[in-house]
């Protein structure tokens, strides 16, 4: 879990100085293994690299087959922002993504707790159901909510129908938090009861403290689950622009601007560099995250 | 806990009232769940199987239509089975694919020793791309006339394929994309190799095995369970395979979007059609909801057997709670 990523790394048993051909055989091993990393991290980040150096292309450029820029376009990115909307869909990403963590959070926490830490009747078949809505594609009940927001509730052309929900508990947070929940040792739960507290308090005082690395992987997780969605914004926000978020937003850029690379792949970088700063920033709770909702508990 | 049934025990009148009491507090901090659960999964499953029976174009009042809608999904909606049968290409493929290359990766990250933390991160990034914006970059780096690839191709003497524009090149594309963001595996598979105990692979080289060996004999067995959750929580997730194959046909096919645009789906020639779209496609482009209903009601049996495999002990999620 969390050693992941500083479990220091194993070194191979050490060369006996009679052993030569031992020795030259590991350092064709390391140049082998290293060769190959290179090789995947070209892979891996290449991409980017395109991408970012079309972002910087001049119009007439982008349409040839150049991979590198003659000159350097920093006004594409102005453009972008200058893009009619562009700064309302980060504005609604930010309220959509922003409310929908606090919200998934506050509600997700007592659940999890019950879930990991109170002996009740049909605790299991609630967490069977929790895993099921989490595996449960969308799309599968989406009709009926379309008309439920849309045709009673009047709420199309908002993001109040993604948001809402999330005040009622997210199973795929549920499950991660109730997953490191497990992991926090009943004696001290147990003890802040012999201390007189009772069950919220204990949750308040004790328990959440304990859990903020758990917390801290679900906030980031639902933070990019709704930076990255696009079938919901498709589904309720698409009617009025107003409401699109970037996810959404990004599409329709390519759109408008149809043959011109060169401000798409600038729009595109603009939507990817916010998640990957604020993984530089919380990559330990991130990686935590993925491992937990693993197979190991 | 013991002490506060010692003392419950002394009272006992105060037994029943104590249990009351805990199934309040139970109840309580559940709520948030049992309110989500019945609003927002309950009442639209059942109301999914109501509609599935019934004629609603979302103007006129629903009618009763038996099993019309069934029998146009299976038999004469064109999109249904070109659907079913990408989403089992993607299955075999691109499922195998991923696992079998987050392996790999995972493999080559425990294996490196200079530099680790830089080559960690750096493989994990792409992961993290957003659905929509990674699709986009790859429309662009794969489209066939000013694309880095297929120009570095060219330049090298590859014959350069169509990618997004050619059915037969649409979904390997996909299946590349699909390995970029391959993050998550690689993590997975890493802690699960670093927990393999060394002591097994000290005793196996004692035997003289080969590094294969090894691998079959040592690594294999013991991080089974993983691949099995990679294996099955990949096929879960094609099922819900969504955003990338409709931006990726929509961007090739250009499509301009805007409030009430129409688009074929699954450019080019169905090539990309996913289950998922064909939901959209019914509900919200031609205002069939009843026909939506029927495809979104397979999806929810297939999405469920498949995560009934992930709820068995071996090679599920860990379920025990104390």
């Amino acid at each position: 879990m969390a050693q992941v990523l500083d479990k220091p790394v194993q070194v191979h048993a050490p060369v006996s100085p009679a052993e030569r051909t031992a020795r030259r055989r590991s350092l064709f091993e390391w140049i082998a293994i290293h060769s190959l990393g290179v090789a995947a991290a070209l892979f891996f980040t290449l991409p980017f690299v395109f991408v970012f150096l079309t972002s910087l292309m001049s119009d007439s450029q982008a349409l040839s087959r150049d991979l590198i820029p003659h000159t350097w376009e920093w006004a594409n990115y102005k453009k972008v922002f200058d893009t009619p909307g562009f700064l309302t869909w980060w504005k609604n990403t930010l309220i959509y993504a922003g409310l929908g963590t606090v919200l998934t959070v506050v509600s997700s926490i007592p659940v999890a707790y019950a879930l990991a830490k109170f002996r009740f009747r049909g605790r299991s078949l609630a967490l069977m159901l929790v895993i099921s809505m989490m595996m449960l594609p969308p799309q599968v009940i989406i009709i009926p909510m379309y008309l439920f927001w849309a045709k009673q509730l009047d709420l199309s052309g908002t993001l109040w129908p993604l948001i809402i929900p999330m005040a009622f508990g997210d199973a795929f947070s549920i499950f991660l938090l109730r997953q490191f929940l497990l992991t926090i040792p009943n004696e001290y739960v147990d003890a802040a009861k012999v201390d007189g507290c009772g069950d919220l308090r204990t949750l308040l005082k004790v328990v959440i403290p304990m859990a903020k690395p758990g917390i801290a992987a679900v906030a980031l997780f639902q933070f990019f689950y709704a930076w990255n969605d696009y079938f919901g914004p498709q589904i309720y926000a698409s009617e009025n622009p107003g409401a699109w978020t970037l996810s959404y937003g990004l599409e329709s850029f390519k759109g408008a601007h149809h043959t011109d690379w060169n401000l798409t792949m600038a729009a595109t970088v603009l939507v990817m560099a916010p998640v990957i700063l604020v993984f530089f920033f919380a990559q330990k709770a991130f990686v935590e995250g993925v491992t937990l909702t693993g197979v190991k508990g | 806990m013991s002490i506060i049934t010692l003392a419950s025990k002394r009272r006992s009148p105060g037994l029943a009232a104590k249990q009351r009491k805990q199934a309040l507090r139970t109840l309580a901090f559940m709520s948030p769940w049992l309110i989500g659960f019945a609003v927002f999964f309950a009442y639209p499953l059942i109301s999914t199987v109501y509609f599935s029976f019934m004629h609603y174009d979302g103007f006129k009042a629903p009618t009763w239509s038996g099993t019309k809608n069934w029998t146009y999904v299976f038999e004469h909606y064109p999109y249904f089975w070109p659907a079913l049968r990408n989403t089992l290409w993607l299955v075999v493929v691109m499922v195998t694919l991923r696992v079998v290359f987050g392996l790999g990766v995972g493999l080559l990250i425990t294996k490196i020793k200079t530099g680790a933390g830089v080559f960690r991160t750096l493989f994990y990034l792409p992961y993290l791309a957003p659905p929509v914006a990674a699709t986009m970059a790859f429309a662009f780096l794969l489209n066939p006339g000013t694309g880095p690839v297929n120009s570095i191709l060219e330049k090298v003497g590859i014959p350069a394929p169509g990618w997004f524009n050619d059915p037969t090149w649409s979904k390997p594309a996909l299946t590349l994309l699909a390995l970029w963001g391959i993050g998550d595996l690689m993590v997975i598979f890493m802690a699960a190799l670093l927990d393999v105990p060394q002591e097994q692979y000290e005793a196996a080289e004692l035997d003289g095995a080969s590094a294969w060996q090894r691998f079959r004999y040592v690594t294999l067995p013991n991080i089974s369970p993983i691949v099995m959750f990679a294996v099955v929580t990949g096929v879960i997730q094609t099922m819900q395979y969504y955003t990338q194959p409709l931006i990726a046909g929509k961007v090739a096919s250009g499509v301009i979007q805007g409030a009430g645009t129409q688009f074929e789906p699954g450019y080019p020639e169905k090539s990309t059609l996913t289950l998922p779209q064909l939901v959209y496609n019914l509900g919200f482009q031609r205002f069939d909801y009843g026909s939506a209903c029927v495809v979104a009601l397979v999806l929810f049996v297939l999405s469920m057997v498949f995560t009934a495999f992930l709820m068995r002990r071996r090679g599920g999620l860990n379920l025990a709670g104390d």
